[in-house]
């Protein structure tokens, strides 16, 4: 079979591809160059003049105590994130692999979180959760517990961690369910009739046939936890309190944006994409390397 | 070591589809009990009732005196061998030999002397180290049979085991288990819809058909005395020529003092091996005598197949050894003597004996 596209004229191939070429360059491309030209140059507060500073925005951003603080906060974050997503994912999807009673409608119940805006999502948690208005606030603190996210940072986080894990489960789920229905019923029935009871099976016979899907699927979380969390993040906490939810992204997003030092929040976005570049080449190479069995 | 009984068990699907249609048998300690029947007959689901793998919906399921009805087939210690092998893809073999004893926390030695043992038996000795997925086809059907005798099990359960394998290691392996089977004398339950595997291996045949068993009984003892028109045609292969008859009919078939054919009409049975032809319409063997238009033969060397059409359109096969035959579109009698005929009620239901 011919896998290989023929066409009878020139340049029909080019057209084809150049709406795809076009938005690559003008959304990634361009920015991504502009990012790095900015990290070089330093700009005063009115705009009037620029100068190029060479390294001097990523030697003061690595020289900055808060940096690190920041850096600290976006590994807590996304580790949470995928931890709780994570294993949230795979305990509903083996729960709902089992032959179930509107199994289906279980199915798509679960899939729905993952259409919910981020920025929705962190409004419908906040609503809930929200020290004055929310009832489950309402229901921790008539536990006993004290609950204020506004004010304590370690509420902020487990509120944002929270609303961006619950996010994601859906898009576990999803995966860790296909991973679950690709393992041959006869290998668990094997492992049964073998003498191992179900808690057993699930640690001897399905998770490691499941790790191919559990690792690709950490890597997505993490990037989502780094990246894609930005909604959320900026609709219930806007990074506070003290900073206590403010990750990488926020931070490019409040130093270049609200506080206008462009070139240092450039810097920070060339860190990042080079966070991403490299994640990206696990997951390939990762992907690229055939599951061994 | 143990005998399984089975008692009036029932097995209904959602739907109200009944799979299994109230069976009862004894396997005796240490047979080999071939269940055998065409696809959907139920004796898979009766296998995986046996294994645990199925609720059973009525009737007792006993192994070795103790009814497993609601025990869960980890501690049913009965050993299963599927149909896709079903090896655990991510463990070497060593390993896939030792998760039944490790679940049962054999000691450390023990496992290790006893996967040994297993591995020299079946002569995968060599492949300890591998994956499955670095094995052919009958070097995991034999992983899959270690995996069963390493556990020293009360009751082996085969479920189509060799149906996966080429024609000639099918043989082989058949030969095989039937060896190790007597040498271990460990109770066997085995799944086919091979009819030539079933009277091969079995000490102990259930011909199932449509959820019921149609015969019990030592193989050639169901091949000599079909208890059904379906026994009859499902096994021996090629099947018995089968011809619904009324009392008429079978006075002008049959020489000799009338056979005993009831006012409905019966089936009448012969089996191609026990036809012989006669060119020249006279009966050396005496009894039975048909007389055809040979529409087809095929020879494979031992031995010919004729296909004959008789009058009224019924096909009939003769077994005839060596390789002469008459030629297509001869007309020839097909004889056979009284005592090799079958016969069965209208319905095929019933054997008619007397």
């Amino acid at each position: 079979m011919q896998k290989r596209a023929v066409f009878n004229h020139r340049f029909l191939p080019f057209v084809l591809l150049a709406p795809q070429i076009a938005i690559t360059v003008i959304f990634f491309y361009w920015p991504a160059f502009q990012a790095l030209w900015q990290s070089f140059l330093l700009q005063d507060a009115f705009g009037l003049s620029t100068d190029f500073v060479w390294f001097e925005n990523y030697v003061y951003l690595f020289s900055d105590p808060i940096y690190y603080e920041v850096i600290w906060t976006t590994l807590v974050f996304s580790a949470l994130v995928a931890i709780i997503s994570l294993s949230s994912g795979l305990l509903l999807a083996s729960m709902a692999d089992k032959p179930l009673r509107a199994a289906g409608v279980y199915r798509t119940l679960l899939i729905w979180p993952y259409a919910v805006a981020p920025a929705v999502a962190g409004v419908l948690w906040l609503f809930m959760l929200h020290p004055s208005l929310g009832m489950v606030a309402r229901g921790i603190k008539a536990l006993g517990f004290s609950w204020n996210p506004l004010l304590d940072g370690t509420d902020a986080m487990t509120m944002v961690v929270l609303a961006a894990a619950w996010k994601q489960i859906s898009y576990n789920f999803l995966f860790f369910l296909a991973g679950l229905a690709a393992i041959p019923r006869s290998v668990i029935e094997a492992a049964a009739i073998d003498g191992a009871r179900s808690t057993r099976r699930f640690w001897t016979i399905v998770f490691p046939l499941l790790t191919p899907t559990a690792f690709f699927l950490l890597v997505v979380n993490i990037v989502y936890a780094f990246f894609d969390t930005f909604g959320v993040i900026d609709a219930m906490t806007q990074g506070g309190p003290a900073q206590a939810t403010t990750t990488l992204v926020y931070k490019v997003y409040a130093d270049g944006r609200l506080g206008g030092d462009l070139g240092g929040s450039a810097a920070q976005s060339v860190i990042l994409m080079m966070i991403v570049i490299a994640l990206t080449s696990i997951q390939f190479r990762y992907i690229e390397r055939k599951v061994n069995y | 070591m143990a005998e399984v009984r089975l008692d009036a068990v029932r097995k209904v699907y959602a739907g109200n589809v009944e799979a299994v249609k109230g069976v009862t048998f004894d396997v005796p300690d240490g047979h080999f009990c071939v269940l055998v029947g065409p696809s959907g007959c139920g004796k898979s689901t009766l296998l995986r009732m046996i294994a645990g793998l199925e609720t059973v919906t009525a009737g007792i399921i006993t192994i070795g005196g103790q009814v497993v009805n609601e025990i869960e087939p980890s501690e049913r210690d009965i050993a299963m061998v599927f149909q896709n092998y079903a090896l655990y893809p991510h463990m070497n073999v060593y390993n896939n030999l030792a998760y039944g004893l490790r679940n049962r926390r054999t000691p450390k030695d023990e496992i290790d002397q006893r996967v040994r043992e297993a591995a020299r038996i079946l002569e995968i000795e060599q492949l300890l180290q591998r994956r499955p997925r670095e094995l052919s086809g009958g070097q995991r059907q034999r992983v899959a049979m270690g995996r069963a005798i390493v556990r020293k099990p009360k009751a082996f359960l085969f479920d189509e085991p060799l149906s996966n394998l080429d024609a000639k290691l099918r043989v082989s392996m058949r030969v095989e288990i039937k060896k190790l089977q007597r040498s271990l004398g460990t109770t066997s339950i085995y799944v086919t819809h091979d009819q030539l595997e079933a009277m091969t291996l079995a000490d102990m045949l259930v011909v199932m058909n449509a959820g019921n068993v149609e015969q019990i009984g030592l193989p050639l003892e169901v091949y000599e005395k079909p208890a059904s028109a379906f026994v009859a045609s499902f096994i021996g292969a090629p099947p018995m020529n089968l011809m619904k008859v009324d009392a008429a009919q079978a006075a002008a078939m049959i020489e000799g003092a009338a056979i005993g054919i009831p006012a409905g009409g019966a089936i009448l049975g012969v089996r191609p091996e026990d036809l012989a032809l006669s060119l020249d319409g006279s009966q050396p063997n005496g009894g039975f005598k048909l007389d055809l238009t040979v529409a087809a033969v095929e020879r494979v060397g031992p031995e010919t197949f004729v296909y004959g059409n008789v009058l009224d359109g019924a096909d009939i096969i003769v077994r005839l050894p060596g390789q002469d035959a008459p030629a297509t579109g001869a007309r020839v009698t097909a004889v056979a003597r009284r005592e090799k005929l079958h016969r069965f009620t209208a319905d095929g239901s019933r054997r008619l004996d007397g």
